[in-house]
């Protein structure tokens, strides 16, 4: 909402100066977006005629324009636009002038070798509007003030104000100055309203069909007659041109000037055009008409529509149609006041894709009781400016407008806001607002002013108490250190560890969006289902997604094509199962590319491998507080790792769900996206997947136990089968004597040379140690044999001699 | 005894010439081995008359000792040289790169939140999560923005199905339903979380990240949300004084609502938080609104309080003097490690958030 201090001071008188206007209007919940410091300067724009063109010697696409700026003689100015021709009244701008749109500022130049003293303005450049397309053409109407400023001579500056969609009522200005007032800032000049006083009668019939969803409920209107459409007189197009709007005659500018001084929308037509009389009424589907704004529009079934004995003139409360539209010649006019159904409105304009300054205002509820202050003040103006005969007001209505009223326990002001006013300025406040109320025992009985939608009951009334007395008025009250609950559940600390285990890891940590591309995706959906986004904002952000790897890869291709060669990348986020809330899970997931020591002078370069993940995927659930002995792993891993190089980590044998996969990617698929890198794995741990650890850290100390006898190594190699896992030997070697076997570690894995094509052999080194007493010979030469009987007997393995 | 006073001598002068560790072992066991030049004295005492016994056998243990003595001296000397000798030997280029090793970082965002849990923990708030996938009802109408609500306009909504029943929440609040419908008041939670709106340009992204609070309980008022939201903002940005600027507003779900300004000025380029007359915006709040309470079954005569909301982005761009909010998500790798934080600087209650 655009608005300037000489148009509020029409309904406000005040001596503060604009400075504290601005702040003031913030404090009551205006606020202020910009404001424009553009009018000093604006005089600087004169109103000039083209005299003569040229085309430009050396560009065929440029004019040389001799100018009149009312000086005696002519300005040369260069200028590319097609309606610059001779005889056209424009805006002329003068070098050292500051084109607003732009803001730079101009300056004699050679334009392809001419010069050029000043330029000739579009409307866009002087933020008028977003046309762009040519210079101004002004009415033979400015003939008479050549060389004088275009923009009026008001110093007042362009306000900007962010309206909250609560508060239709200061979409006018009418409804600001009201708010100002009632927080001290002036006075609200009370109106004389002028009342149409006419015998005529109202000729034209309308009628507003009763049906189901009709989104007009009062439709007010009067005839005016003879009228002669003209320019709008100067006061009347500074007004508009103040709030950056342009006037187009007489008639519009009076209509637009009654919306944005009392936020009253009306729309004139052309009485003459209109078959035999208005009806009111919902639309069928495949109704066509063309609006004003020059598009053809197709309706469906249940669209308010004003329409005549041949069809829709318009979409009421929205847009007008061109049939019925004013133009210079509309001799009689009817002009309509009248009120639409908010969310009859909103979905109109959604379903037509329709935003005009109208439907603004009227899905956001203009105020009921204003329809004849509409039409009394615009007729008269239209009556003053272009003559005509106004005929009695015709108003016809569905519903009748119910005031609202409720009681208002002013102690509630003070529970809410922590703060206390009196009695007599809650009253006085309310008052001011354009609030009546009784006394009622300890209560108040409020009516609420008719243009205010947004208050339905009492804590709306505390709002505006609190808005009017000053937010700054509410006082600070410290919080108390006191923590009745623990901060985070269990699984959410194990998120906060689980995050920053990894990036301990040497893992940088990323953030990416919740979708990704679709086509991506489907590399490592696997069997998942693809959950669509109806409105995705690129296609390749069509999807949800089913695994973070996608992502991850997307932008790890992204840092290998900017040169790095070997990067570790993790997020800790969500993954989408299905459509409906809660279909998600918790995914650690992390890649890394290309080599471990990469150009060391004293480490072996090597390229990164599944034991590097595997390394931090245990690691980090270990650190977590899982025990890897319990630790069950195996091959079957979704197809987007390499089937023969890739895990599947249980917490526990047995367990129902998997706690991480670890591995390297598909080659398949780092083939089909060209990633150029050595190597690349990556894992997934499934933080949904995990068991919340149940006791506390002190819980999960237990007694410490540690035997000081003497403890002795011993090493084995077996000759296995290559399909035997190693996890089977140390499994077989550990179910031997649990008291006794202390640790068991693979120290070496072997094919080749001297062993047969089928097998590898695999040495172990095992700790003998007891906690009752120190071994001898016989004891351990016994637990040797045990060790190599056992693990022959379950696995096939023969000892190796 | 001269036989003694010989061995002596004569060990002293094989002392004096130069000898290595076991020359001087071999030296030893000709002395005090089993057959040694000491031990064979030892076996003379019992053939020595008792009156002479006495006094050879004292003498013989001084000799023996100081024998022993002068030994061990050479041998601590030849092994003291041999270290010298070593160390002088063993010389390698120290400024040689240490081994390699890789540092992870922890993303400003999350960073961000952690500090954000840290102060809020204190005045007891726990943390509460949503889905990022929710119900129409949930995201709008159960937060009294229904269906044709104009407010609605401002939020760009994803949405998963044609009937615009399921979407990607446009901010955390939902979180307040869900705490509300699933507990009994008091409620004094926060929320973090990711949010989505279909928004993208330089300071929109389609996903951002939210903090909701909620506080609920018999008496809470405008002031207890002022105080708050005060504490926080002087904690979170480290200062002991902040300009701070309550602003009435507009949101469906709290009535009052307001919009806080924190006071700024530009130094060199650089944003100073605290200080200057220029006001940011940074969060919306107000008091929940009794439909909102309503529809989640709280007593409304009962129970009230505030709520807020703040990008958490935004929080970590101020504070770290991040100019891109679109940086965040791109995973460029040099803007990770630059931005990022060592995984170990936990922000905490009792270390503070920063080091």
């Amino acid at each position: 909402m655009k608005i300037t201090f000489d148009w509020l001071k029409d309904h406000l008188r005040t001596n503060l100066k604009e400075k504290n206007l601005l702040e003031q209007l913030t404090n009551v919940g205006l606020e202020v977006e910009g404001v424009q410091n553009l009018f000093s300067d604006k005089e600087l724009f004169k109103v000039a005629k083209i005299i003569k063109t040229t085309v430009h010697p050396n560009a065929d696409r440029l004019k040389v324009c001799e100018v009149n700026i009312g000086e005696k003689e002519l300005k040369k100015v260069v200028c590319g636009a097609a309606n610059a021709v001779e005889g056209l009244i424009t805006v002329y701008a003068p070098p050292g002038s500051i084109i607003p749109k732009t803001k730079t500022k101009l300056a004699v130049a050679k334009i392809r070798g001419e010069t050029s003293y000043g330029m000739l303005c579009s409307e866009s450049e002087l933020n008028l509007s977003n046309e762009s397309d040519g210079i101004i053409e002004l009415s033979s109407g400015y003939k008479k003030i050549i060389g004088k400023s275009y923009f009026s001579k008001s110093k007042s500056n362009l306000i900007d104000l962010s309206i909250t969609p609560n508060r239709p009522d200061c979409l006018g200005i009418r409804g600001i100055a009201r708010d100002l007032a009632a927080s001290g800032f002036g006075k609200l000049i009370e109106l004389k309203e002028k009342k149409i006083k006419s015998n005529i009668r109202h000729t034209l019939n309308v009628k507003i069909k009763k049906e189901k969803n009709q989104g007009c409920i009062i439709f007010g209107s009067c005839l005016i007659t003879n009228v002669k459409n003209t320019e709008s007189p100067q006061w009347l197009k500074d007004k508009l041109i103040s709030i950056g709007q342009k006037p187009i005659s007489a008639i519009v500018d009076i209509t637009n000037y009654v919306m944005f001084d009392i936020n009253r929308p009306l729309h004139a037509y052309d009485a003459d055009k209109i078959e035999k009389g208005i009806i009111v009424r919902s639309s069928k589907s495949g109704e066509k008409f063309t609006a004003l704004d020059n598009k053809n529009y197709k309706l469906e079934d249940g669209m308010c529509v004003i329409s005549d004995h041949k069809g829709v003139l318009g979409l009421g409360g929205i847009i007008g149609g061109t049939r019925s539209g004013t133009e210079v010649d509309t001799k009689n006019i009817l002009l309509e006041s009248a009120y639409f159904k908010p969310g009859s409105i909103r979905t109109t304009a959604k379903k037509l894709n329709l935003d005009t300054d109208a439907k603004f205002r009227f899905e956001r509820g203009i105020d009921p009781l204003s329809i004849e202050d509409g039409l009394n003040k615009a007729a008269i103006l239209i009556k003053e400016i272009c003559g005509g005969k106004i005929s009695k007001i015709d108003i016809q209505k569905i519903e009748t407008h119910k005031t609202k009223r409720f009681k208002f326990d002013t102690k509630l002001f003070e529970k809410i806001a922590g703060f206390k006013i009196s009695i007599n300025e809650i009253l006085k406040i309310l008052e001011n607002l354009g609030f009546k109320f009784k006394k009622k025992k300890n209560l108040f009985e409020l009516t609420v002013p008719s243009w205010r939608p947004d208050i339905t009951q009492e804590v709306d009334v505390v709002e505006e108490l609190v808005r009017i007395s000053g937010y700054d008025k509410i006082r600070i009250i410290d919080p108390i250190k006191e923590r009745k609950k623990p901060t985070l559940n269990k699984s959410q600390k194990l998120f906060h560890f689980l995050q920053r285990s990894v990036a301990s890891k040497g893992y940088l940590e990323a953030i990416t969006w919740s979708f990704t591309d679709s086509n991506y995706n489907d590399y490592f959906r696997n069997t998942k289902k693809e959950i669509k986004i109806v409105n995705p904002i690129s296609t390749e952000l069509d999807v949800l997604r089913s695994s973070i790897f996608s992502n991850l890869i997307i932008y790890m291709k992204k840092n290998l094509d900017r040169g790095f060669k070997d990067l570790s990348i993790y997020e800790i986020g969500p993954t989408f199962t299905g459509s409906r809330p809660g279909e998600q899970n918790i995914v650690v997931c992390g890649l890394s590319s290309g080599k471990k020591s990469r150009l060391s002078w004293i480490e072996k370069e090597r390229n990164v491998d599944v034991f590097d993940v595997k390394k931090d995927v245990v690691q980090t659930l270990i650190e977590a507080g899982y025990k890897s002995e319990e630790f069950f792993i195996d091959n079957k891993t979704p197809n987007y790792y390499h089937p023969g190089k890739s895990g599947r980590l249980f917490l526990k044998k047995g367990a129902d769900s998997v706690a991480a996969y670890f591995g390297e990617i598909n080659p398949g698929i780092t083939k089909k996206i060209d990633m150029k890198t050595e190597s690349l794995v990556g894992f997934e741990i499934f933080l949904d997947n995990l068991k919340l650890m149940e006791k506390t850290l002190n819980g999960q100390k237990n007694k410490f136990n540690v035997s000081d006898y003497q403890k002795s190594e011993r090493d084995f190699a077996f000759i296995v089968n290559k399909d035997v896992n190693a996890q089977d030997l140390i499994n077989a070697i550990a179910s031997v004597d649990q008291n006794l076997i202390s640790n068991i570690k693979v120290f070496d894995v072997y094919e080749g040379d001297n062993i047969p094509e089928s097998q590898k052999s695999i040495a172990i080194s095992v700790t003998i140690q007891s906690t009752m007493k120190t071994l001898n010979d016989n004891d351990l030469e016994n637990i040797n044999k045990l060790i190599i009987e056992t693990v022959e007997n379950k696995t096939g393995a023969k000892i190796r001699s | 005894m001269s036989d003694l006073k010989k061995i002596k001598d004569e060990l002293l002068l094989k002392l004096k010439s130069k000898l290595n560790l076991s020359e001087v072992n071999q030296m030893k066991s000709d002395l005090f081995g089993k057959n040694g030049l000491v031990s064979s004295q030892f076996k003379k005492i019992g053939t020595i008359a008792e009156t002479e016994r006495k006094k050879f056998a004292s003498e013989l243990n001084v000799i023996k000792d100081e024998l022993q003595d002068l030994i061990n001296l050479k041998i601590k000397e030849i092994e003291n040289e041999e270290i010298r000798e070593k160390l002088q030997k063993e010389k390698i280029d120290i400024t040689l790169p240490e081994r390699p090793f890789v540092r992870g970082k922890i993303h400003p965002v999350s960073q961000t939140i952690d500090e954000i849990s840290s102060i809020f923990s204190e005045i007891g708030f726990s943390v509460e999560e949503g889905p990022d996938v929710e119900s129409e009802y949930n995201n709008f109408t159960a937060l009294n923005t229904p269906e044709n609500h104009p407010a609605r306009d401002m939020h760009d909504t994803f949405y998963l199905d044609e009937k615009k029943e399921r979407l990607l929440r446009t901010h955390t609040s939902p979180v307040q339903i869900r705490t509300m419908l699933n507990d009994k008041p008091p409620f004094k939670i926060i929320a973090p979380g990711r949010t989505y709106r279909s928004d993208s340009d330089q300071t929109h992204a389609p996903m951002f990240h939210q903090v909701e609070g909620l506080h609920i309980d018999k008496d809470i008022n405008m002031g207890h949300l002022k105080g708050c939201l005060n504490y926080f903002i002087k904690e979170f940005f480290e200062l002991d004084k902040i300009k701070m600027r309550f602003r009435p507003s507009h949101f469906p779900f709290t009535e009052p609502s307001a919009e806080v300004d924190i006071g700024y000025e530009m130094k060199d380029g650089k944003i100073l938080i605290g200080e200057g007359d220029k006001w940011l915006e940074i969060l919306g709040c107000g008091m929940v609104h009794p439909n909102v309470l309503r529809n989640v079954k709280v007593d409304s005569t009962k129970f009230q309080g505030y709520a807020f909301g703040m990008g958490i982005d935004r929080l970590a761009m101020l504070k770290y003097g991040i100019n891109d909010l679109r940086a965040f998500f791109d995973c460029d790798y040099r803007w990770l490690n630059h931005f990022g934080f060592d995984p170990l600087d936990v922000p905490t209650n009792y270390r503070g958030l920063s080091r």
